[in-house]
């Protein structure tokens, strides 16, 4: 899942300030899971509001809804006669569904109200992960599902660092080692013999620093060669 | 002989090498720095220069070597993966060799977090092994990372650090070998103050066989104060000290000497290790010392080979 954190309050407050008739539009899928940005966000989020123009002698009118997902065209369509009511929309989606909001609906004025994170899980209630970085060439089969290019702060790729002490990265004694990980699950399946061969510099084209990507497939594309 | 630096030499001939550190300064007047190389001029027989260590903006140590080299004296030239990516890093071993560098230290480098630009973006395009397995290919086959041909060769003597002190122990000689295999000739490991655990290293070392495909040289930093101890034991990522150590300095009365005592008693033991080629001599921030030190290690002089 996408993780993703709030905004702080003054920082969505300053950039809601030329708008007098706000939408706050929730995402029902992975923000609600990581209690960033459902419906339960949005209500809160649209009460604190109110209360801040109220404060300053501000006129609002502000509505809080929520859409299953905000990085589908079709599930945008269920609310944009709704949507185009008002003089801003401040999304409570990842920075995909803001996008796609706009990409879809460019008349509309949408601002993020949250911070995306990453593509992590929930370890525990309350707390999310990092697992993944998209790096476009998964590693995971050598390292045995630790992904060393998203754990380690470094993205080594050959090893744990000097820096490793006592399972914990240098980067902070709260922050596992990747790498110790690694080791320890590869010495467990009697597979170190992994981390004994140089591993070559990775293919970074294959992610991001590629520029962006678009995956194509002809094979389910409704028109193809569009 | 892969570049006959100074050092290079020294270790070839099998006498107990010794090399020094200078640390860049945060400005761009580094006539501190050319003093504590006069300083030890003639006490070491290569420095060190630090490449923006722990991630603080200082003088490049390219450049900074540069103007040892105008002074006669042997730079190594520490790279780390942290801010470069590829193209420069391979870009500056040219630049380094073309000014006439012949010893490289290929490094990870601390996180970026640790210095005074915590908000910069790490690069580590490739890691402190692909390094080291890139510049040998450049020297042995004439090939950059990517393929294409070098259109002259070049030499260079290439090092890597190792940091027995660090964890899983065991795999700390996985790593010194893997290291080996990449292309290290010569080996600094991390300040040693747990003699102990060193010595386990190195018989595991032994073991294998590794102390004669590279030379180790030990490193070696002396304490100034208490304070210093300290921090390093609860700062420093990297470094482990040992609670006597701290009574040690505790309990003596002239705390620098006792800390002069503890690393001149440190090389003396490193001296007896079968296996320990020489010592890495870092004593960033008392540089004055580095002379004392060698003397009375039984360093001095320092042999002049050529
Ligand atoms: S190796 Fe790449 S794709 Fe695989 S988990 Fe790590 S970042 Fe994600
Ligand atoms: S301590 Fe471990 S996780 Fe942290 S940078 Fe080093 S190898 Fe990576």
């Amino acid at each position: 899942m996408i993780t993703a954190e709030r905004k702080p309050l003054d920082e969505i407050f300053e950039m809601l300030k030329p708008y007098r008739r706000i939408a706050v539009l929730g995402c029902g899928t992975c923000v609600t899971v990581c209690m960033a940005g459902g419906q339960k966000e949005a209500e809160e989020l649209a009460a604190a509001i109110s209360i801040q123009r109220k404060k300053e002698k501000q006129e609002v009118s502000v509505e809080a809804f929520t859409i299953e997902r905000q990085c589908e065209f079709e599930m945008i369509d269920q609310v944009a006669e709704r949507l185009k009511g008002f003089d801003a929309v401040l999304s409570l989606a990842c920075g995909v569904g803001v996008q796609t909001l706009v990409e879809h609906m460019p008349e509309l004025i949408v601002l993020p109200g949250l911070n995306t994170k990453s593509m992590g899980y929930p370890l525990e209630q309350g707390v999310w992960v990092e697992r993944c970085l998209g790096c476009g060439d998964c590693v995971l089969h050598l390292t045995q599902g630790i992904c060393p290019i998203t754990r380690c702060a470094k993205s080594l790729l050959n090893g744990p660092c000097g820096g490793s002490a006592d399972g914990k990265c240098e980067i902070g004694k709260d922050v596992d080692c990747a790498w110790h990980l690694i080791h320890d699950r590869l010495e467990k399946l009697g597979r170190l013999k992994v981390m004994e061969e140089i591993q070559p510099p990775k293919d970074w084209s294959s992610s991001h620093h590629g520029g962006p990507r678009t995956i194509v497939r002809e094979d389910v594309r409704l028109e193809s060669g569009k | 002989m892969k570049a006959g630096s100074n050092l290079e030499k020294v270790i070839n001939s099998g006498q107990f090498a010794v090399t020094g550190e200078l640390g860049p300064p945060k400005s761009a007047d580094i006539s501190a720095l050319r003093e504590h190389g006069e300083t030890m001029r003639n006490y070491v027989d290569a420095f060190n220069i630090t490449d923006n260590q722990t991630a603080i903006v200082r003088t490049s140590s390219i450049g900074v070597a540069g103007a040892l080299l105008q002074m006669g004296l042997e730079p190594v030239v520490q790279m780390t993966v942290r801010d470069r990516n590829r193209i420069a890093l391979q870009g500056d071993l040219l630049g380094a060799v073309a000014m006439g560098v012949k010893n490289v230290l290929c490094l990870s480098g601390d996180h970026q977090m640790f210095g005074n630009e915590a908000a910069a973006k790490g690069v580590y395009d490739i890691d402190s092994m692909q390094l080291l397995k890139a510049f040998k290919d450049i020297r042995d086959e004439g090939k950059f990372i990517g393929g294409d041909d070098l259109e002259a060769p070049l030499s260079v003597y290439l090092g890597a650090v190792a940091n027995p002190f660090a964890d899983p122990f065991e795999y700390r000689v996985d790593r010194l070998e893997k290291k080996i295999a990449a292309g290290a000739s010569f080996i600094q490991t991390q300040c040693i103050f747990d003699l102990d655990r060193f010595k386990r290293w190195m018989e595991l070392v032994r073991e294998r066989g590794l102390h004669k495909k590279v030379a180790i040289l030990g490193g070696v930093t002396p304490i100034k104060s208490l304070g210093a101890a300290r921090y390093m034991k609860n700062f420093v990522s990297g470094i482990t000290i040992p609670d006597e150590l701290i009574d040690r300095l505790k309990g003596a009365e002239k705390k620098k000497e006792e800390g002069l005592k503890i690393a001149i008693e440190t090389i003396q033991q490193l001296k007896e290790i079968e296996g320990v080629a020489g010592v890495h001599v870092m004593a960033i921030a008392w540089e004055e010392v580095v002379p004392d030190i060698v003397e009375r290690a039984g360093l001095y002089p320092r042999p002049k080979l050529s």
